[in-house]
């Protein structure tokens, strides 16, 4: 085995099939690490994920052991760096905590709405027609309501939760990866490349999942990541309305609700919590800016070789 | 009558450098040219900088390119020199550069009709009814036959070579002096091609307007043109009259014209470039 | 028997008022090991013949058989292995986000054939590609070696016919003497038949026995090469291309 240098990486004829793949993705980072807002992205959702891996490591107390003497510290006190909340629990460490919980959601929400939306999307565009109309009608439906009303229907429906409020909000967030696959694939199902796998006598299932839906990937990428904000958003808005994640769990948007109680006087409370949440939601949307320019195809496929 | 005497257009030792990560890389390699009141042609393959040279004409080089040239003047005034305001009043008036692919180069949200009397009722202040009758009559001189009906159209209604032709009516509205057209017929069929080489050639001989004309084909250079620059990789390895191209001496040129296949031609492997990298020394 | 026989093809696009004829009543029969040309101008439909025959375009009338069974609407796999077309614009022919390994083996999958590494490698030698292009991506090939892929891509699965459509006219004219050449020498060594469309009359004389002249969707003129040469031909189509392209 090689070593992994910047050379093996970019080596214009690569030996094989990992290499070949290695090396673009490596090029890929250099161009994203290019953007400075890219890096900003990429350094607050690197943050993210550190936070919630170490969380124990990191957080100075426990998030849910409460300390009624110690109750509402303003911010910078002794011990408690971002103070405390009603029940003198630390905010930092509940932040900390907090994280895992976002980033549970965050990963849920993304192995499950993409993959249905890109399979509605690529199928619709693809075959036309009578499955086009259904599909699209039925997204449409989906398109129709409010996202937080409609999440907020199903977890009224489901109970509150957190795995419910994901499951409520993947149901709400697919409609509009549909609508990006589609219109992607209604521009490469006329392609060459599509015929000539078509004349090789490719089953229509292996042209929409190795040939059609690559090629969409990149659009939902981008897509997803800048919704990400909206997704923590809204978990954190079911969470704050008490129909998300339920207390004690450190969840941002719950924490959020319950210093609303003491914003005039102890504005820290949901302050900082606020703040976790607004900084996370901005590193996303960044890295989606950068993810943009990288993989887009239309920006990607321009260099010559 | 402005600028008799002296040539059109001078361009001595023009460069067009990109900077990108792997360093700079020079598309055109000091390339020198002057053109009168004719029809000089530059042909190359792709990749050869032609197409860049017709741009810097025009200062159309977006960064990261760079262009730099020891001389680059038109009817004596440096190019290079102007500012960008200046320059946006030669463009498109004094000199007018047609486009191998008239889809990017008309608006396709605005009638055929506004976009062509658009100059005229903005810079030379025409009314309506002016500026329409003119557009007509340049249609007509492009050989499209219902003028009328190509006013009112929009540019997705017109086939590829009325597209063209628009194109060609509407950079010559303002009856420019010097006209740069890259690779302007390669999207029409030959007996289209014919009619658009032909109104070029009429404004050349009557108006004595100066065509820089780019292409890829060197026969079709050879049989309209009255010089042809030869470039290879950013230079200009050949000048040749046009009428004189099958004595071409350079091996790049001679290469170049063997490798086409012949009607009635030998059945045996046609001739293969030998690229020989002194060429582009 | 003609291996190819095209008889009274008709394509349509499209219905009622909006109906584009692209196809009418062409009639071509193409013997094995032979090469044929259609030449004519964009909208001449000699395009849409080809993709007529690939079942990318709707037969509206007429019959294709090929060596003496009619094709369907639908082709199988058994089609794929005996007829392949390469594209015009190597561009978009080649799927973007896969290596030139992946478009190689691909066929190779589908039709469940072994030997993959072997089968890919002698392909792009039977090209003329260094086996060092084996993982790179479209994008890093020219477009004359990107053709050369997409020529490889259609003999993976060893068929006899080979359909061309204006496969040169994307590249440059030395580039395209090279693909000329290679073509010419795959077809004497692996006794391939040609169907090849151009636009232009002296690539398709150089490469083809026989050509059709199509001129809005319909052949004006069939002749041999021989009376090609000769100028004995007589449409005034014919004679137009043929006094555009001397």
């Amino acid at each position: 085995m090689k070593a992994l240098s910047r050379a093996w990486l970019l080596d214009p004829s690569p030996a094989s099939r990992g290499q070949a793949r290695l090396g673009q993705a490596y090029l890929g980072w250099l161009k994203l690490i290019r953007n400075p807002l890219a890096v900003a992205g990429v350094v607050i959702v690197g943050a993210l994920v550190v936070m919630a891996v170490a969380a124990p490591l990191l957080a100075t107390h426990d998030p849910i052991a409460q300390s009624l003497p110690d109750r509402l510290l303003p911010p910078l006190s002794p011990g408690h760096w971002l103070g405390t909340d009603e029940f003198g629990r630390d905010i930092y460490s509940r932040i900390v905590y907090g994280a895992r919980v976002t980033l549970y959601i965050v990963l849920l929400v993304t192995v499950t709405a993409p993959l249905f939306g890109l399979l509605i999307g690529v199928m619709a565009g693809y075959y036309g027609g009578a499955v086009d109309v259904a599909l699209m009608r039925f997204t449409d439906i989906f398109l129709a309501f409010p996202r937080l009303i409609l999440a907020l229907a199903f977890v009224a429906a489901l109970g509150p939760g957190i795995e419910n409020a994901v499951f409520a909000i993947a149901l709400t967030a697919w409609p509009p990866y549909a609508r990006v696959a589609r219109a992607e694939t209604l521009t490469i199902r006329g392609a060459d490349y599509i015929a000539a796998v078509r004349l090789q006598g490719a089953g229509s299932g292996r042209i929409l999942v190795s040939h059609v839906a690559p090629m969409c990937l990149p659009s939902v990428i981008i897509r997803v990541t800048l919704d990400m904000a909206g997704i923590i958003l809204t978990a954190a808005g079911l969470g704050f309305l008490g129909l998300g994640a339920q207390p004690p769990l450190p969840e941002w948007g719950l924490m959020i609700s319950s210093g609303r109680k003491f914003l005039f006087d102890q504005w820290w409370v949901a302050t900082m919590p606020g703040l976790a949440i607004f900084i996370v939601s901005l590193g996303f949307n960044l890295l989606g800016d950068g993810l943009r320019d990288v993989l887009d195809p239309r920006s990607a496929s321009g260099g010559k070789g | 009558m402005r600028g008799e005497g002296g040539p059109l257009l001078e361009v001595e030792d023009l460069r067009v450098t990109f900077d990108t990560e792997a360093g700079p890389v020079e598309a055109v390699r000091g390339v020198s040219f002057t053109l009168g009141r004719e029809r000089l042609g530059i042909v190359g393959e792709s990749g050869s900088g032609k197409t860049m040279t017709g741009r810097s004409v025009l200062r159309l080089v977006r960064p990261p390119g760079r262009i730099e040239a020891k001389r680059m003047a038109f009817e004596g005034v440096d190019l290079l020199g102007l500012s960008e305001r200046s320059m946006r009043t030669l463009r498109g008036k004094r000199i007018a550069m047609v486009m191998q692919d008239p889809k990017f180069s008309l608006n396709p949200v605005m009638s055929v009709g506004d976009q062509l009397t658009e100059g005229l009722r903005r810079r030379d202040r025409l009314g309506k009814a002016d500026a329409v009758r003119r557009a007509l009559e340049m249609l007509e001189a492009v050989q499209i036959r219902d003028p009328e009906r190509v006013l009112g159209a929009y540019p997705h209604e017109l086939s590829g070579g009325m597209g063209q032709r628009v194109m060609i009516a509407m950079m010559l509205i303002p009856e420019p002096d010097l006209l740069i057209a890259d690779e302007p017929t390669s999207a029409l069929d030959v007996t289209v091609q014919r009619e658009v080489l032909a109104i070029m050639d009429r404004l050349v001989r009557e108006r004595g307007m100066g065509l820089l004309f780019i292409s890829h084909d060197l026969t079709l250079v050879s049989k309209f043109c009255d010089r042809v620059l030869v470039m290879y990789r950013g230079k200009v390895v050949e000048e040749v009259m046009a009428d004189q191209l099958h004595a071409a001496k350079h091996p790049y040129t001679q290469g170049l014209l063997n490798c086409l296949p012949r009607v009635g031609g030998a059945r045996e492997p046609l001739p293969v470039l030998e690229r020989d990298p002194s060429w582009a020394e | 028997m003609a291996l190819i026989e095209i008889d009274d093809l008709e394509v349509t696009f499209g219905s009622g008022a909006d109906a584009v004829r692209a196809v009418r009543g062409v009639s071509i029969s193409v013997a094995a090991k032979e090469s044929f040309g259609l030449v004519g101008e964009s909208g001449s439909g000699k395009s849409t013949v080809l993709r007529a025959i690939c079942g990318l375009a709707p037969i509206s009338g007429g019959a294709i058989r090929i060596n003496g069974a009619a094709l369907g609407s639908r082709r199988d796999k058994g089609f794929a292995r005996r007829v392949q077309m390469v594209f015009q614009d190597p561009y978009a022919s080649l799927h973007p986000k896969r290596t030139i390994d992946a478009t190689l083996a691909e066929p190779l999958t589908i039709h469940g054939l072994g030997g993959r590494d072997k089968r890919v490698v002698s392909a792009l030698e039977d090209v003329g590609l260094d086996p060092k292009f084996r993982f790179r991506y479209p994008h890093q090939l020219s477009g004359g070696q990107r053709q050369r892929v997409a020529i490889a891509r259609t003999l993976m699965l060893e068929p006899e016919i080979l359909l061309l459509d204006e496969p040169t006219s994307a590249l440059d004219a030395s580039v395209q003497a090279e693909v000329l050449n290679l073509l010419s020498r795959l077809r004497a060594a692996r006794g391939l038949t040609f169907l090849m469309v151009s636009h232009d009359l002296a690539v398709i004389d150089h490469m083809c026995d026989r050509l059709a002249v199509m001129q809005q969707g319909m052949v004006v003129e069939q002749i041999d090469r021989a009376a090609l040469a000769d100028d004995s031909a007589r449409d005034p189509y014919t004679r137009e291309l043929l006094a555009a392209s001397v």
